[in-house]
């Protein structure tokens, strides 16, 4: 928050030419910014009504049923949402499993742990794995990550694993599992700096009162850090969780374009977005491109809440913590 | 007395050794979460350098793309495309991004102020997808596709990072140099333009160049608002152009390995310019800061 600052009483007035040019100054640049916030505001809203907008003759035409509708039959225009929100779910969710230790991890690490020297240079290669463009972080998926899948981890998971539905099937180098591990890549530097920023904002008092208490590291992190920053926590997990939600090229590109609701990781799937990624190009009817964009609609709702979410827990975490976001 | 050596020894006992061994044990897993972060980006920077790197040739950077449906040629009007597309965006972005954290954090009343940062954050979270649908709706429907078009979409990714850096960065300008000015007998305006905001500038030149960064790699946006079959070079914003990220993602859909070698150099060129940028930016950020803080 910036220091507000009044205006200055002046003693004697000031002449009038500058009296005026300042005044005409001050509303113009208030104006001037002001009219740029509401822009960005009206931007949001014509976003939210233009995605309404293309959908609606899909949304007249199926209605809320084409969310609990099964199949996308584009020769008969038969269009249902299940599958890909299934989709959207399964990756999001295991994606997030497999992240929100990690990154935990990761920003214990770079708060409590690392030597002092090492620590700056450690944050920012994680940081620059954000960095990443999704499409090539997608192409190492499909072409290095995927092959490896494909051969060796599913192969190996089915042999030892084989008994959970998860592992069931058989292997092959796109589908779900990869997809999973490469929003796993996006999520992780994400959430893991958030969680390192609200780790290092814990008093260091409660800290070494901890230490002097005689706890292990592990006990005070355990006892005093992780409590503290807890709401801190979940709403960086749900930030990750927007943006796995929202992936669309790394996800087109790895998970193989497959149909149906299957709880094997191994077979091909498609999301929400990577379904309106993939298909927009090729859609040959209104009423497909109508349907894609109800999907859009869809994952705008989705996104909208978790990112309303996350910020309000976020808000709320640094509102009890007096300040520090 | 017989004292019982058990409980005054000075060896650990065995509650102790196993609570040892947990922290011993937690910390080693977060020093491998860590190493494991790190391993990841080394094996991708990695892969996709030792693939590029080969492919890359004088001609690359300077031929077009072949004539649809032959392989080869090289890659300067997506180079090209890509350069006109988020340099338009940069245009678009950066002044009202700077307007909208000036108002935020100089002009608006506290509750405003919060709703505003409340929509750039909801903005920052909106899948790129969704905002390249936006754009294909509004300005492609009916008038066909162009790098401006591209362009628009581009600063809507980029409006909340310009708009949330530059915004850090005035909250650190002291506030004994806002009042130092305005004590001087300046106006509002006076302070912000001529105090305020040259303070800042270094911060929200880098807090910009991560933006244009960031925009150099995203695919979503342009999927639908530029061409993915433009193969002249074309500096005309109001042509349909290539770009690295389109080109990269259909190459990678294509089953023709020259296809993948071609994705793979394009790859690194772009991993090279958005890495490269990236660091530095943050480098000068966190000196920027410390100058300002110390």
């Amino acid at each position: 928050m910036s220091a507000r600052v009044s205006a200055v009483p002046s003693t004697q007035p000031l002449p009038n030419r500058r009296r005026l040019g300042d005044r005409l100054g001050d509303l113009g640049l208030h104006g001037l910014t002001g009219a740029a916030t509401a822009a960005a505001g009206v931007l949001l809203g014509a976003i939210a009504w233009k995605i309404f907008d293309i959908a609606s003759p899909a949304i007249s035409k199926f209605g809320f049923a084409f969310i609990t509708r099964q199949g996308w039959d584009a020769v008969h225009s038969k269009f249902g949402a299940l599958d890909l929100i299934w989709g959207t779910a399964l990756t999001s969710f295991l994606a997030l499993l497999i992240a929100t230790p990690i990154s935990i991890a990761i920003g214990l690490y770079l708060s409590e742990l690392a030597p002092r020297g090492a620590r700056t240079v450690i944050a920012s290669l994680v940081e620059l794995l954000a960095a990443i463009p999704s499409v090539v972080l997608g192409l190492w998926g499909i072409l290095v990550l995927g092959p490896f899948v494909g051969t060796d981890l599913e192969p190996w998971l089915h042999r030892h694993l084989g008994f959970i539905p998860l592992f069931d099937g058989s292997p092959q180098n796109a589908g779900i599992l990869v997809a999973v591990l490469v929003l796993t890549i996006m999520i992780v530097p994400i959430t893991s700096s958030i969680c390192r920023e609200l780790f290092l904002g814990v008093p260091t008092e409660l800290e070494q009162g901890a230490f002097a208490l005689g706890a292990t590291r592990w006990e005070m992190v355990r006892g005093v850090v992780l409590p503290y920053t807890r709401t801190g926590v979940s709403a960086a997990v749900i930030l990750g969780l927007g943006r796995a939600v929202g992936e669309a090229i790394a996800v087109t590109q790895v998970i193989g374009a497959g149909h149906g609701i299957h709880w094997s990781l191994f077979a091909t799937g498609d999301t929400l977005a990577s379904k309106i990624a993939g298909e927009y190009q090729g859609a040959a009817t209104n009423i497909q491109i109508a349907s894609l964009v109800y999907l859009a609609a869809i994952l705008l709702v989705i996104s909208l809440l978790v990112n309303l979410t996350a910020q309000f827990i976020a808000r709320r975490f640094s509102h009890e913590r007096g300040g520090g976001s | 007395m017989a004292v019982d050596a058990g409980r005054y020894a000075l060896t650990l006992s065995r509650r102790t050794r196993r609570r040892k061994l947990v922290n011993l044990f937690m910390q080693a897993l977060a020093t491998l979460a860590a190493l494991a972060a790190v391993a990841v980006l080394a094996l991708v920077v990695v892969s996709v350098a030792q693939r590029g790197a080969s492919a890359l040739s004088w001609d690359f950077f300077t031929k077009n793309a072949a004539t649809f449906g032959e392989s080869g040629g090289g890659v300067a009007n997506a180079l090209v495309g890509s350069l006109v597309i988020v340099a338009l965006a940069t245009a678009i972005a950066v002044p009202v991004g700077i307007l909208i954290a000036l108002y935020v954090s100089e002009f608006a009343p506290p509750r405003v102020a919060d709703l505003a940062r409340l929509v750039l954050d909801v903005l920052n979270g909106l899948p790129s997808i969704i905002i390249g649908i936006f754009v294909f709706g509004l300005l492609v429907i009916g008038s066909g596709q162009a790098a401006w078009k591209g362009s628009f979409a581009l600063a809507i990714i980029m409006l909340p990072l310009v708009a949330r850096a530059t915004q850090e960065v005035l909250a650190l300008v002291p506030s004994t140099l806002r009042e130092g000015a305005l004590a001087l007998g300046a106006s509002r305006w006076r302070t912000v333009l001529g105090v305020v905001l040259p303070t800042s500038l270094g911060g929200i030149l880098t807090g910009t160049v991560l933006a244009v960064a960031r925009a150099a790699g995203e695919t979503a946006p342009l999927l639908f608002t530029t061409s993915i079959a433009a193969n002249a070079v074309t500096w005309d914003p109001r042509q349909p152009v290539l770009s690295i990220p389109v080109d990269i993602f259909a190459l990678s859909e294509s089953p023709d390995p020259a296809d993948h070698a071609r994705a793979w150099a394009l790859g690194f060129v772009l991993i090279s310019f958005v890495l490269v940028i990236s660091l530095t930016a943050r480098l000068l950020l966190a000196r920027y800061r410390k100058r300002l803080e110390g």
